[in-house]
């Protein structure tokens, strides 16, 4: 079985207070709980303070560009789908740069499990306004305010039929672990929003200002209901609730694949032998 | 052939293409499209001869027009004893002069198969009795397109094919001259640049194709995706060239053999993860088919003109390994050649062809698939079993780091970056680590990529007074163009499809070679002579002579010699 220090890596360079580290040992936790190995791990993260993590953990990573986590994640699910695949972004990274390949792998589905780090402000390049910040954030590039509505990822996600949405929050890692649980053993496209300050550039969503409004869907809740989920999803302001609030049981995009129903693509053998039968086509 | 699109053109030139490779003949084709689905003009031209034939003419001895457009546009193409084939009703204009024959394709498909849609069939038939050449293959390839909609169907197509051919092989006496000989008894290889490249990728285990649609590149998708259940190959249409590309790296770390495809423009969105294939030195190939630009520029068109941007793509220095074939054949090798080096090396790999090659029909006797290579370099737990903790990017004498299989090598965990990593693929900044991993993913591996590359092909007088420069697609017509002036000069062809790193030149010194010859001409696709240019960076030798074609047309073989006239 592993343990919490199989999955040991760098010392994280965040600052500190960052709401980084709770993801960081929320994650490791979450994999020595449910006995996953560091070889059976694949993370796959972008560019931003997010996109650091997986070197601060030890298992197979693929740190590729800002934004390009889930084309990444997806490939190399398919190429192997006995692996594990998890992609750790950004609310920038995924939601921004990387926005349209977040719709298509929610439609897609693939077995991939997706958290992103959303502290609703960049942090990298030193505070200018994410798609998640609040409509009038300012910033040394956003003198007016932030001009645009802010996104909302899990009413999209929930739009698009989803096949898991959560949210979680950095301040209640034992939540967070569980949530985590939740969505890496879930089968299918799992998104898992989690709220974290930056204690250096967002001076309005702090700790306190998270910790005041986050509250978990009431027991009982059912996240079956897809219009439910969406309307809950739509709640945000004095109260913001965590917690699963919606899965279904579609296929994944793996299972849809012919080719890759009895053995992952990388253990299928070739030999051009088998292959020259092609040739006698172009006569 | 000339009609609108969505006329069937594309199904009589095919089935004529490949009755006559049937029948022994070597055929050329080429198509000239527009980018719409319907209307507008589009023109298939076949060549055929036993000899072998590896470009457009200009000149025509059979115009099958499929609208008044066709004879309006082509009719002065015509040779002298030349036919054009039209069916009057059709066009709703009847011509009398005596290089006209009509045939009423659409009377005769309601008459004999009940449906005018076998008029394409009627006119297939009607070339073959202008030729005499037996509906014996042409019965054949009906009986296969027509396989799933029976037996019915398919008599019926055969009958209104043997209606079209006996209607011509008795009702037109100017087609005795074009009367033709039987030809050696053999069955010749049909196939596209596109195709070639397809067969290349399957026939080198690839295991992932990764793309979004963009003319004229999509034939390699199509064709992949047909053989996908077969063989067990992934092919994902991305949702943007973005993806296709990080896909296509993706799928390659994470252990199987991957390409992506596009066009100049779909490139540009792929530049970025082109820099990240160099850095995180996954294997990787792109095939891109050139069109004409820039930006939409002309889209179903062909131009050489993105060899200096592919060259180029990508922010900062890694290497790159870049083919651009002449020929289906060669397509088909260079394509196999791109999967061993961009494994061998860890390199991406590029195929860039264009529209031209890429949608030309060749005839082979065969390709040689004992020439194909096969090595797996990826490494499973049993391969670095002893060989202590696994580094994705350790140092090497060449470079060259050991490329794992994540979670199909025991323990060893597989880590890439692409920020600057240390040797385990983690993140570093400092100086040292930087300048090794430059020497390591760069420095070391150019020069041994460089003694992979073949020497350019030369072709004609080993020791001419003139010598004419191509790469790419502009074979077949320099090729051809080489034969028709040597009956009278000493003439070859110096043809690179070996493009970058340009090859060494200890076993030909295509420098020495070009720098005795009297006249050099560089001929090229393009508007500003990007190989010339290409040329004169990597080697210092200048080309001063200098033939370009820019309107979105190949060189054709009268085109060509015309330019040469001014030269020779």
């Amino acid at each position: 079985m592993p343990t919490f220090e199989d999955y040991e890596g760098q010392v994280p360079t965040w600052c500190p207070g960052c709401g980084n580290f709770q993801i960081l040992s929320s994650l490791k936790q979450a994999l020595v709980e449910l006995g996953i190995e560091p070889w059976e791990v694949l993370l796959v993260s972008g560019i931003g303070q997010s996109g650091k993590l997986p070197h601060y953990m030890k298992c197979h990573t693929f740190n590729g560009l800002h934004g390009r986590t889930l084309p990444v994640a997806t490939a190399a699910k398919l190429a192997n789908d006995a692996l594990h695949v998890i992609a750790v972004a950004g609310d920038g990274d995924c939601y921004g740069e990387g926005g349209n390949h977040f719709i298509h792998a929610i439609r897609r589905n693939p077995n991939v499990t997706l958290l992103v780090h959303d502290n609703q402000i960049y942090g990298l390049t030193k505070g200018q306004a994410s798609p998640t910040s609040a409509q009038g954030t300012r910033s040394k590039v956003q003198p007016f305010g932030a001009l645009s509505e802010p996104m909302n990822p899990l009413a999209l996600a929930i739009s698009l039929d989803c096949s898991f949405v959560a949210r979680g929050f950095s301040g209640d890692p034992k939540y967070l672990t569980e949530l985590m649980k939740a969505a890496i053993t879930h089968r299918g496209f799992a998104l898992l929003d989690i709220l974290q300050p930056c204690v250096t550039f967002n001076k309005i969503n702090t700790f306190k200002w998270y910790r005041d409004r986050v509250y978990k869907l009431e027991e009982g809740y059912a996240p079956s209901d897809r219009l439910k989920a969406f309307e809950r999803a739509l709640e945000w302001g004095e109260r913001i609730p965590n917690g699963i609030f919606f899965k279904n049981s579609r296929k994944t995009l793996e299972e849809l694949i012919p080719v890759i129903r009895e053995n992952p693509l990388v253990r299928q053998k070739f030999s051009p032998e088998d292959t020259k039968r092609e040739l006698e086509k172009f006569y | 052939m000339g009609g609108e699109a969505g006329q069937g053109l594309q199904t009589i030139g095919g089935a004529l293409a490949k009755v006559f490779s049937r029948n022994g003949f070597h055929v050329f084709t080429h198509q000239d499209y527009m980018s719409r689905v319907r209307g507008g003009h589009n023109f298939y031209q076949i060549r055929f001869s036993d000899r072998r034939v590896t470009a457009s003419r200009d000149v025509l001895d059979i115009l099958v027009a499929l609208d008044l457009n066709t004879i309006e546009t082509h009719r002065k193409s015509l040779r002298e004893k030349g036919i054009i084939l039209y069916d009057s009703e059709s066009i709703k204009k009847k011509f009398e002069e005596p290089e006209f024959i009509d045939v009423p394709f659409k009377k005769i498909a309601l008459d004999v198969g009940k449906n005018r849609v076998m008029a394409n069939t009627v006119a297939t038939g009607a070339v073959l009795g202008m030729l005499g050449i037996g509906l014996e293959a042409l019965e054949e390839i009906l009986k296969t397109a027509f396989k799933k909609k029976g037996e019915e169907i398919i008599e019926k197509n055969i009958a209104c094919a043997r209606a079209g051919y006996d209607y011509t092989f008795s009702n037109c006496p100017r087609c005795e001259t074009l009367r033709l000989q039987e030809t050696e008894n053999r069955k010749l290889m049909l196939i596209n640049g596109l195709q070639a490249i397809g067969l290349g990728a399957l026939m080198s285990g690839c295991k992932f194709y990764s793309a979004y649609p963009m003319t004229p590149s999509t034939g390699i998708m199509n064709f992949l995706a047909s053989k996908a259940e077969e063989y067990g190959i992934i092919v994902e249409q991305a949702e943007d060239e973005v993806a296709a590309i990080n896909m296509a790296i993706g799928a390659s770390f994470a252990g199987v053999r991957t390409m992506t495809g596009t066009s100049g423009g779909g490139f540009a969105l792929m530049a970025e993860g082109l820099s990240l294939a160099g850095m995180t030195e996954t294997p990787v190939v792109i095939a891109e088919i050139q069109r004409p630009g820039p930006a939409t520029g002309l889209p179903t068109r062909t131009e050489q003109a993105d060899l200096l941007f592919v060259l180029y793509a990508g922010h900062g220095e890694f290497p790159r390994v870049i083919f651009d074939p002449g020929t289906p054949k060669q397509a088909f090798h260079l394509t196999n050649k791109a999967f061993e080096l961009a494994e061998k090396y860890q390199v991406p790999v590029f195929i860039q062809s264009d529209q031209y090659l890429g949608d030309s029909q060749w005839t082979f006797e065969d390709f040689d698939p004992g020439r194909l290579i096969y090595n797996g370099y990826r490494l499973r737990e049993a391969d670095l079993e002893g060989s202590g903790e696994y580094k994705r990017h350790a140092y090497s004498g060449t470079g060259i780091s050991l490329l794992a299989v994540p979670g199909e090598a025991g323990k060893q965990l597989v880590v890439t970056d692409s920020d600057e990593h240390d040797e385990e693929g983690h993140i570093i900044e400092d100086s040292e680590t930087r300048i090794e991993m430059v020497r390591k993913r760069l420095l070391k591996k150019m020069p041994l990529i460089r003694k992979e590359m073949e020497a350019p092909c030369l072709y004609g007088d080993a020791s001419p007074k003139i010598v004419l420069v191509g790469h790419g697609s502009t074979y077949g017509v320099i090729r051809e163009v080489v034969d028709i002036f040597s009956k009278e000069q000493k003439i070859s062809m110096l043809h690179f499809s070996e493009i970058y790193p340009l090859p060494e030149r200890d076993r030909f010194d295509y420098l020495e070679f070009m720098e005795n010859t009297d006249l050099v001409v560089c001929i090229e696709n393009n508007a500003t002579g990007q190989f010339a240019k290409f040329f004169r960076a990597e080697t210092g030798f200048e080309f001063t002579q200098l033939i370009t074609r820019y309107d979105g047309r190949p060189f054709t073989v009268e085109n060509l010699k015309e330019e040469l006239h001014a030269y020779i």
